[in-house]
């Protein structure tokens, strides 16, 4: 073999991954445009808007999670501030805050809070919450159209403990539904993602201690359970597989045509996933001083309780007063128009108190 | 079109020596650098990579290699990488791939060069060409939305006639959703086709014809002359067809991380789930971080590791092989 053939390889995977992120971005492409028919016309209200004498460039990277929404708030803001160019790459959470931490993005996209390891100082940056969506616990079986999992359950299904549709345990959430004897196949991500941090944290929380694989953007799921690339790859698998469960985004879970489990929330009450009881959740959350805050397992009646929130986090203070102006108008932007797209493509906007915070937060950034 | 003795002209060339020395020196350090550089940029990126691993390796030692539990974070300890599972599907998944690419190959080869009318020659050529031009995802999401589904009921199939046998049963398991180690070999078959199929094409014909004319007047058949003439005189470089249709094979990632069900897992069941080392790198890498992000780059140093060696082996194989078989043919 030619020695070249390990740096073709490297240049091969670098490729690779380029053209899954083009892939990716095409078809988020396809569905903003999708949504934005029936939406609001971008640059409607013309150029004396309150962002029109902004122009630059932002540069953002991270969380792919709630990529979709980003970008529909980017071209929509294109119509206010036509001197702005907002760029905002779906890399990953983790990736997201890395380049943030080394300076080469303005800010960052991320599901989970910052780490020691993730490289970026501790007080220099301040958490923005944006939006948050339910992750539905989706399911392809053949004549049942409601189900209903307490997280125990919930828990044992994707440990694979329970192996088959009519163990006991499943029954016993659904009285009276003719459950068959169909085996459980276990759909997860395979790629590492906020996602699956934020369904394990929940199976961690609410399971009374029945989950036993930990918690992370990664975790050791068992052998026998089918891995599936990004939230669409989780559904596909749902959706090709009789028997399967799978946890995937509500946009994605709609757009695949998936059916979803309602699940026991914290004060007893199965719900099912809508964009309503997440916005319930999140109020029923706890919010630190920092506006980092954890809506799941959320308490309320009508709290949808697998609710993954999702940051920006942002320089407290950039050496560019320019840039520090182009960052609070963005977000200002986010959190007050930006907020009327997010139920357009099934993202919970936030509650008003929780606005409100969020847009004290952009005003401490300084420059 | 093989030149196996200098023309007097060509000697003549040569012989006149002195005239060009400068341009004679200038190619001989340019092809050395050239040379040199390749065997720099290979060290280099040993030398980053297993750097950059460090503390993976570290942590874990040896059993970076003997352990199959992949838990970069665990329910309760430290996390937990083991190479084991992954280089276990790498190399399920290429060796199902070899096993379907290389007869197919070698005799889409054969009649190529030679049975095929030299008119359908030029079209076939193409064609093949055509398939290597293909990117890998789009083979991975192909992969995924209609070879994976469609196959679920052969698997199904193979699994309710073979899975009583004894021993060979273990290999035809239960079947899930259609993504697995059988999937992503078959996947892979058909991406390094094109590549172990145009170099032994190239290979076979540089099989001098009075060879071959020799085989034939001494009353051999046509598949007589291929086995006597064909064969022996182009081992090598069928050898090293497959070597290089076998490197294609466990570096692919996209298409691979699609097709082979991302679980990590070691079992005789073809219709299992598994995952590869370079499709692991490519799904976890852009979320991880300090020993996480070290590891999948030991994950890197191993595939590496085991593609120098895969080489090396072949090599030798290759050599001891021509030793035999071309002593007469030389």
């Amino acid at each position: 073999m030619h020695p070249d053939r390990e740096a073709y390889l490297v240049n091969r995977n670098v490729l690779s991954r380029r053209l899954l992120a083009g892939v990716a971005l095409a078809a988020l492409a396809l569905t903003g445009c999708g949504s934005n028919d029936n939406g609001k016309e971008p640059g409607a209200s013309g150029g004396d808007s309150a962002y029109a004498n902004l122009s630059g460039e932002l540069k953002a990277s991270g969380a792919s999670f709630p990529d979709a929404y980003y970008q529909e708030v980017v071209e929509a803001f294109k119509g206010e501030a036509s001197g702005v160019t907002v760029t905002y790459n779906a890399t990953g959470s983790g990736t997201g805050k890395k380049q943030f931490g080394e300076g080469l993005v303005d800010f960052a996209g991320t599901d989970s809070l910052v780490k020691e390891s993730d490289g970026v100082a501790v007080g220099s940056f301040l958490y923005i919450p944006t939006v948050a969506a339910p992750i539905t616990v989706s399911y392809n079986l053949q004549g049942v159209d409601k189900l209903q999992l307490s997280p125990e359950t919930l828990a044992k299904i994707f440990q694979t403990d329970i192996k088959t549709w009519n163990d006991e345990a499943i029954k016993a959430d659904n009285p009276g539904v003719e459950l068959p004897d169909t085996p459980i196949v276990v759909a997860h991500r395979s790629d590492g993602s906020g996602t699956t941090s934020n369904f394990t944290k929940y199976l961690e929380a609410a399971s009374g201690g029945a989950w036993k694989l930990g918690s992370g953007d990664t975790v050791a799921w068992p052998a026998s359970t089918q891995g599936g690339e990004k939230n669409t790859g989780v559904a596909q698998i749902v959706q090709q597989t009789s028997g399967a469960v799978g946890y995937v985004d509500l946009s994605d879970a709609k757009a695949t045509g998936l059916k979803f489990a309602a699940i026991k929330n914290k004060d007893g009450q199965f719900v099912e996933p809508t964009l309503d009881g997440t916005t319930a959740g999140l109020e029923g959350a706890e919010i630190a001083d920092d506006l980092s805050y954890n809506p799941l397992n959320a308490a309320g009646a009508t709290s949808y309780p697998i609710t993954a929130p999702t940051f920006i986090i942002v320089k407290t203070s950039y050496s560019d007063a320019a840039k520090a102006e182009l960052v609070k108008g963005f977000l200002t932007y986010l959190l007050n128009d930006g907020q009327d797209l997010a139920k357009e493509i099934d993202f919970a906007p936030l509650p008003a108190s929780l606005k409100e915070k969020a847009l004290a937060q952009v005003d401490k950034i300084q420059s | 079109m093989t030149v196996t003795n200098e023309s007097p002209a060509a000697r003549q060339a040569l012989n006149r020596r002195g005239g060009n020395a400068v341009g004679d020196r200038l190619f001989s350090w340019w092809t050395l650098g050239t040379g040199l550089l390749v065997l720099a940029i290979l060290g280099l990126i040993l030398i980053t990579t297993v750097r950059e691993a460090w503390p993976a390796f570290d942590a874990m030692g040896l059993r970076f290699l003997t352990e199959r539990i992949w838990d970069p974070n665990p329910a309760a300890g430290d996390a937990i990488f083991g190479a084991l599972s992954f280089a276990y599907g790498t190399a399920i998944s290429s060796l199902i791939a070899l096993l379907f690419a290389v007869p197919v190959s070698v005799g889409i080869a054969l009649f190529l060069t030679e049975l095929a009318p030299r008119r359908l020659r030029g079209a076939a050529v193409t064609v093949i060409d055509l398939l290597a031009a293909v990117p890998s995802v789009v083979f991975g999401l192909w992969g995924i939305l209609v070879v994976a589904p469609a196959l679920v009921p052969v698997y199904q199939w193979m699994h309710d006639v073979l899975g009583g046998v004894p021993v060979l049963g273990r290999l035809f398991g239960p079947v899930g959703s259609g993504r697995n180690f059988m999937t992503a070999g078959l996947i892979l078959a058909i991406m390094v086709t094109p590549i172990i199929t145009s170099i032994t094409r190239e290979v076979f014909s540089t099989v001098p014809r009075a060879d071959k004319d020799a085989a034939l007047a001494l009353g051999a058949t046509r598949w007589e002359m291929i086995r006597g003439a064909v064969f022996p005189h182009s081992f090598g470089g069928v050898v090293g067809a497959v070597m290089l249709g076998l490197g294609r094979a466990m570096g692919e990632t996209i298409a691979v991380a699609l097709v082979i069900g991302g679980a990590t897992n070691i079992t005789a069941n073809l219709f299992a789930p598994g995952n590869s080392m370079a499709a692991v790198i490519v799904q976890q890498f852009g979320e991880s971080t300090g020993t996480f992000t070290a590891a999948l780059i030991g994950l890197g140093v191993v595939l590496f590791a085991m593609t120098v060696l895969i080489n090396v082996f072949a090599q030798m194989v290759v050599r001891r092989a021509e030793a035999r078989m071309k002593g007469s043919v030389a």
